[in-house]
């Protein structure tokens, strides 16, 4: 049996996410071969290939692919599927998008967003927002998975290629076009990448108020990220909310500032290695699961915290 | 145009999940259920469509026991038209959820399909990119905002690194996420109009579909408790214990 893992990049650079997830094939028996597409990458083509692990790299040189639709992407990967008995990727919003219809034009069920491997057929997952985690066991012959990247450490980059493979993109449908993409620029870390996140809440008040933040998150090399409450708020973008509907971190630090801890941000956030928590409310459900709980007016101690660092 | 808009009941997204005690699930009886919130969303967003002048019909199609014709009502309450209750007592999953709703396409010929983009039970995400893939029509997932133009629909999705725009030819499967809007309150009068709405009640064997599970859960635990930690007393002594203690900055 042969894993096909299919692998992101992002201006030369392979995608942390993918890193980690495709560190979950090592649990799988036989050859893993990685699928990389866009024109003009020959330098994350040559790294994709060093990664530990990988026997074959198959590389898709085509302008369509500069940017992934899914209904080019699911095509081309059935084009190949019947090399292949796994089909694995990130549980990215690339991931999510592409492998469920893959899954169906294989008459396949998808488990998503998988954190252990426990056999060739079973796997784990965690369902109801990381409330409950599910053991599950299908009977399709083939399987596809996405991964949650952060029950994985990143795989290492190598010193030596494995082959690489280039193959046509054929039979593309022509249903959808991409248009354009707006980028949150930003000089600090992703979110799902970064090793600290200092994240804010309704208790915020307003968007500017996250200045404070951000002056914090300066200091530490920290990105910032928000509850849910804060993105239905209107203070920030969506793609800072972390949580069960958002972004699923853990870092080595998390700060949640004027955050109550509802459900659904704890499900983003509660597998971080060490949580700090800072609230007026010392009811607040935050500090059930935080390491060192500050019962403080947010707006008096984060410049302290800055001036601290 | 008709749009068609799968709706899923699910345990409340306010009550406390909890794990049955001989781990074969989590416990649903008296519980109190409602529709998906993401089902919400996208059932808002086709009635704003049909307000817009863009559509005419809205079809709310949930699969699932008795109880799921109350989210049918929930959804003509709202505003839909007319509903379609795929009667069956299986544990019924993605695939088999698109398979049913690829054969209703096949009978409605809808112009859009809007559906949640998760349903906060299972996390799956899966049933609208199937959907789409069954019937060979263009997704457009986790949306923020959707506009039609002429045979054409443009969709801003959120992506990682913020958002991404597509043109999908109609008709096309579209995924919501949730800032595409804010759902409404049924007002009680739509309550009560909605009763005589009519709702065809059909079963998976109407289409032909084995619904079969092919994914047995073998267990469901509880994740792992977090212990609570100690309260410092200000900055000083956070900033202390993180950099001696934790050592994490």
């Amino acid at each position: 049996m042969t894993t096909l893992f299919f692998i992101e990049h992002a201006n030369g650079q392979l995608s942390d996410q993918s890193l980690k997830a495709i560190t979950a094939t090592s649990q799988i028996d036989g050859d893993v071969h990685g699928l990389i597409v866009g024109s003009n990458i020959d330098s994350a083509v040559a790294e994709a290939s060093k990664i530990e692990g990988l026997t074959k790299l198959i590389h898709v040189d085509d302008d369509n692919f500069n940017n992934i639709m899914a209904e080019n992407l699911t095509q081309l990967i059935l084009n190949i599927s019947e090399d292949y008995e796994y089909f694995l990727a990130a549980a990215t919003t690339t991931g999510k998008n592409v492998m469920p219809r893959l899954a169906a034009k294989l008459d396949v069920s998808q488990i998503s967003e998988i954190i252990a491997i426990e056999g060739p057929d079973t796997f784990i997952r965690t369902i109801y927002a990381g409330n409950a985690i599910a053991t599950v066991q299908t009977s399709d012959p083939k399987k596809v998975l996405t991964v949650r990247p952060t029950a994985f450490k990143a795989a290492a980059i190598g010193s030596s290629e494995c082959e690489i493979s280039k193959i046509d993109a054929e039979n593309m449908p022509s249903i959808s076009e991409f248009i354009g993409e707006e980028l949150t620029k930003s000089d600090r870390p992703e979110l799902t990448s970064a090793k600290t996140i200092i994240s804010g809440g309704r208790g915020m008040q307003n968007g500017e108020n996250f200045e404070l933040l951000d002056k914090v998150a300066e200091k530490l090399g920290a990105a910032v990220g928000a509850s849910r409450a804060a993105v239905d708020a209107g203070f920030v973008p969506n793609d800072y909310q972390v949580g069960q509907t958002g972004k699923v971190v853990a870092p080595e630090l998390y700060i949640a500032v004027g955050i109550s801890g509802a459900i659904q941000h704890l499900a983003g956030m509660k597998d971080s290695k060490v949580i700090v928590a800072i609230n007026k409310d010392e009811e607040a459900p935050i500090f059930d699961v935080a390491d060192y709980g500050l019962v403080a007016d947010l707006f008096q101690v984060l410049p302290e915290l800055e001036q601290a660092l | 145009m008709k749009i068609l808009v799968p709706v899923k009941r699910v345990i409340d997204p306010y009550v406390n999940i909890r794990v049955k005690s001989d781990q074969s699930g989590v416990e649903t009886e008296n519980v109190k259920m409602s529709m998906n919130p993401f089902c919400e969303i996208a059932v808002e967003e086709a009635i704003r469509l049909k307000e817009a002048g863009k559509a005419e019909e809205i079809i709310a199609v949930s699969i699932g026991n008795q109880s799921c014709q109350e989210t049918i009502r929930t959804a003509l309450a709202m505003g839909a038209d007319r509903g379609i209750h795929v009667l069956t007592e299986e544990k019924i999953e993605p695939i088999s959820i698109a398979k049913i709703l690829s054969k209703i396409c096949e009978q409605e010929s809808p112009g859009l399909v809007i559906s949640g983009k998760q349903a906060i039970d299972g996390d799956n995400n899966q049933t609208g990119q199937m959907l789409a893939a069954l019937t060979d029509m263009p997704q457009g997932t986790f949306a923020s905002k959707i506009e039609i133009d002429s045979d054409k629909v443009k969709v801003t999705r959120e992506i990682d690194g913020g958002l991404q725009t597509v043109s999908l030819n109609m008709p096309a499967i579209i995924t919501t996420d949730l800032r595409l809007n804010e759902p409404r309150y049924a007002s009680l009068p739509n309550i009560m109009k909605a009763k005589k709405k009519p709702i065809d009640q059909k079963s998976p064997e109407d289409y032909g579909i084995d619904v079969t599970p092919r994914v047995n859960i073998l267990k469901v635990i509880e994740p792992p408790k977090r212990e609570a930690g100690i309260k410092v007393e200000n900055i000083s002594e956070l900033v202390e214990k993180l950099k001696n203690e934790a050592g994490v900055i």
